[in-house]
C-alpha cells in the first residue's frame, strides 16, 4: 500500500478546506470500500482526511415530515430507526439487503452512495479501466458482463479501446432507495453549502467515466434528506442476486406507489444492477401514472422504458438476461405493493 | 507515516505509533499480539477479522488503526470472564458449531453482536414484518450472519448455537 498521510480536522469546515488544497486528498468515512481500495491500489490518496465524527450521527425530524440523515449515521442504525421503517420501507429494505451486519454497522450514510463500482475489471489493477485509468480503455465489453449495465450504454458492445467506453454498475441498494424517495444531498464544498436532488448526483459515464457523481473535489456530503411521501404511500424495495444473502444485485427494484384512486394513483420506480447510476424509470412511471397496476400494464411500460436497454455480450452468455429480469422484478414489486390495499 | 494512537483492547488499555495503512486487525495480530481475529480474505468477504469495536460487531481489516483512535475493542479472546465462557462460546461448544475453527473466533464475535441487534429490536433481510420486533428463527440467524464464511460449512451447527446463546429452545 502506498503511504498516506492521516489527518482528523476538528470541523467540517476544516476537512473540506484540507481535501480542496490537496489534489491528492480523499474524504474517508466508514471506510468499508475506500480501505480495500488502499489494499488493492485501485485508490493512492497523498492524504486521507477522516470525517467519520465530524458530520451528524443523529437522524432528526424536518418540519415538513420528512427525516434527514447525518452523514455519519451507519447503514445498520438507519436501517433500524423506527421512522425509517414505518415511513420509508424502501429505505431500510435497501439498506438490509445491502451487505452484512459488520459492513452496515462501519458504512454510512454519507458514503454508501458514493461507494465505486464492483467491476471486476475495475479493482484489478493489471487490467485496462476507463474508470480507474482514463483512457486505458473497457476490459469489461465481451469480458465477464453479468453484473454490467445494459441501460445508459450506446450500443451492446461498445468500442473497448474508446476513452469513453465503461459498462460498470453502480453497487449501491442505498441509492436505488433514496432515487425512488426523490432525497435531497447536503453538500459543503468550497465553494460554501449546495443541495443536490439525489437523481442527479450520480452520471453515466459520458466522456468521462472516471466521475460516478457530480460532486466536485473537496465536496463533501453533509447529510441527506427524506422529503415526506404523500399520505397512503406504500413503497419496498426487491433485489435479485446470485446468492440469498451477501451479494450484490443483479438487478433491483426501489418502487413508491400513491394515491388513493387509480386515477390518482403515481408510481415511483428505480432500478438497480442495470445502469452506472440508480435508473430512475421515468417513461414506465409517466405511462403507469393513473392507471390500474397490472401485469399487463406493468409489463408494457417497462418494455417503453427498456427499449433503449442494450444487451452486453460476454463470458457466461452475457447479461442479455437482465432486461426480462428487471421488468419481472418490478411487475413483482408493484404485485406486493398493490395487493395490500 | 508513523501515528500515534491509543486503544482498548479485551479491557486493557494500550498505547503505540502503528503506520498510518495499518489495519486494526494487523494491529491485533502483529502489534499487541492478539491473534484471535484470523486474517481470512482481508477484503471484508469473509468476516474471519471480526470484532466487537465500540460495542458493534465490525471488520477489523477494513478498519483503519488510525482512524479508531480511542476504541473499544473487544476479540473473541476477550469474551470469557472470570473463567466463564460467554454464553455465545459455550453454545459453540456444546452445538459442535466448528471444524476447524478458523473462521470461529469471528463466528462468535459476529453472534455476540447479533444478539445485541435482535435485543434491541433491529430487524434483518430476512425478518417477515419489518416493524415487529425479530425472533431468532433459523432464516434470521441464516441471514444476520451471513457475513461469516465457514469453509468447512458448519453452519448446520452454526445456527442452532447462536439460537441456544440467544435463549432459543430448539
Amino acid at each position: 500500500m502506498k503511504p498516506f498521510a492521516f489527518a482528523r480536522p476538528g470541523s467540517v469546515a476544516e476537512a473540506v478546506r484540507q481535501v480542496a488544497a490537496e489534489p491528492g486528498a480523499v474524504f474517508l468515512g466508514g471506510g468499508t470500500n475506500l480501505v480495500d481500495h488502499l489494499k488493492l491500489g485501485v485508490a493512492t490518496p497523498e492524504l486521507v482526511v477522516d470525517v467519520r465524527r465530524l458530520t451528524s450521527r443523529e437522524i432528526s425530524d424536518l418540519p415538513d415530515g420528512g427525516l434527514r440523515l447525518g452523514a455519519a449515521t451507519t447503514n445498520s442504525e438507519v436501517a433500524a430507526d423506527r421512522r425509517v421503517r414505518e415511513r420509508y420501507p424502501v429505505l431500510a429494505q435497501a439498506l438490509l439487503a445491502g451487505a452484512t451486519g459488520q459492513l452496515r454497522n462501519l458504512a454510512t450514510t454519507g458514503g454508501n452512495p458514493l461507494q465505486r463500482t464492483r467491476c471486476v475489471y475495475f479493482q484489478d489493477v493489471t487490467t485496462a479501466c476507463n474508470k480507474r485509468e482514463p483512457g486505458s480503455g473497457c476490459s469489461a465489453v465481451n469480458g465477464y458482463t453479468r453484473y454490467h449495465a445494459v441501460l445508459g450504454v450506446p450500443s451492446a458492445m461498445p468500442d473497448p479501446t474508446a476513452p469513453e467506453t465503461c459498462i460498470a454498475t453502480h453497487p449501491s441498494d442505498m441509492a436505488v432507495a433514496l432515487a425512488a424517495l426523490d432525497a435531497v444531498v447536503h453538500v459543503l464544498g468550497p465553494a460554501g453549502e449546495r443541495t443536490i436532488p439525489f437523481g442527479e448526483l450520480h452520471r453515466l459515464p459520458g466522456d468521462d467515466p472516471s466521475r460516478d457523481t457530480v460532486l466536485g473535489h473537496g465536496e463533501l456530503v453533509t447529510a441527506i434528506d427524506l422529503p415526506p411521501l404523500p399520505d397512503g404511500a406504500r413503497s419496498a424495495y426487491r433485489k435479485v442476486r446470485d446468492r440469498a444473502s451477501y451479494a450484490f444485485a443483479l438487478v433491483s427494484v426501489a418502487a413508491v406507489v400513491a394515491g388513493d384512486s387509480t386515477s390518482e394513483r403515481t408510481v415511483r420506480i428505480a432500478l438497480g444492477g442495470v445502469a452506472h447510476k440508480p435508473w430512475r424509470a421515468a417513461r414506465a412511471e409517466e405511462l403507469l401514472r393513473g392507471t390500474p397496476l397490472t401485469e399487463h400494464a406493468v409489463g408494457h411500460a417497462m418494455g417503453v422504458e427498456l427499449t433503449t436497454a442494450q444487451p452486453q455480450p460476454g463470458i457466461d452468455g452475457g447479461n442479455g438476461f437482465k432486461i426480462p429480469l428487471a421488468t419481472r422484478t418490478v411487475v413483482a414489486t408493484l404485485r406486493d405493493l398493490t395487493r395490500e390495499t | 507515516m508513523d501515528a500515534e494512537i491509543s486503544l482498548t483492547v479485551d479491557g486493557v488499555a494500550r498505547r503505540l505509533t502503528v503506520d498510518t495503512r495499518t489495519t486494526l486487525l494487523d494491529t491485533l495480530r502483529e502489534r499487541l499480539g492478539n491473534c484471535s481475529p484470523k486474517k481470512g480474505c482481508d477484503h471484508g468477504q469473509c468476516g474471519a477479522c471480526t470484532v466487537l469495536l465500540d460495542g458493534e460487531r465490525a471488520l477489523s481489516c477494513l478498519a483503519l488503526a488510525v482512524a479508531h483512535d480511542g476504541a473499544e475493542i473487544t476479540t473473541a479472546d476477550g469474551l470469557a470472564r472470570g473463567g466463564e465462557l460467554h454464553p455465545v462460546q459455550q453454545a459453540f461448544l456444546d452445538r459442535d458449531a466448528f471444524q476447524c475453527g478458523y473462521c470461529t473466533p469471528g463466528q462468535i464475535c459476529s453472534a455476540v453482536g447479533v444478539l445485541a441487534e435482535v435485543d434491541r429490536g433491529w430487524p434483518s433481510h430476512a425478518s417477515p414484518d419489518l416493524v415487529a420486533d425479530p425472533e431468532l428463527s433459523h432464516d434470521e440467524v441464516a441471514e444476520r450472519m451471513s457475513g461469516n464464511l465457514c469453509r468447512c460449512a458448519a453452519y448446520v451447527n452454526i445456527v442452532p448455537a447462536v439460537q441456544q446463546a440467544g435463549g432459543v429452545q430448539a
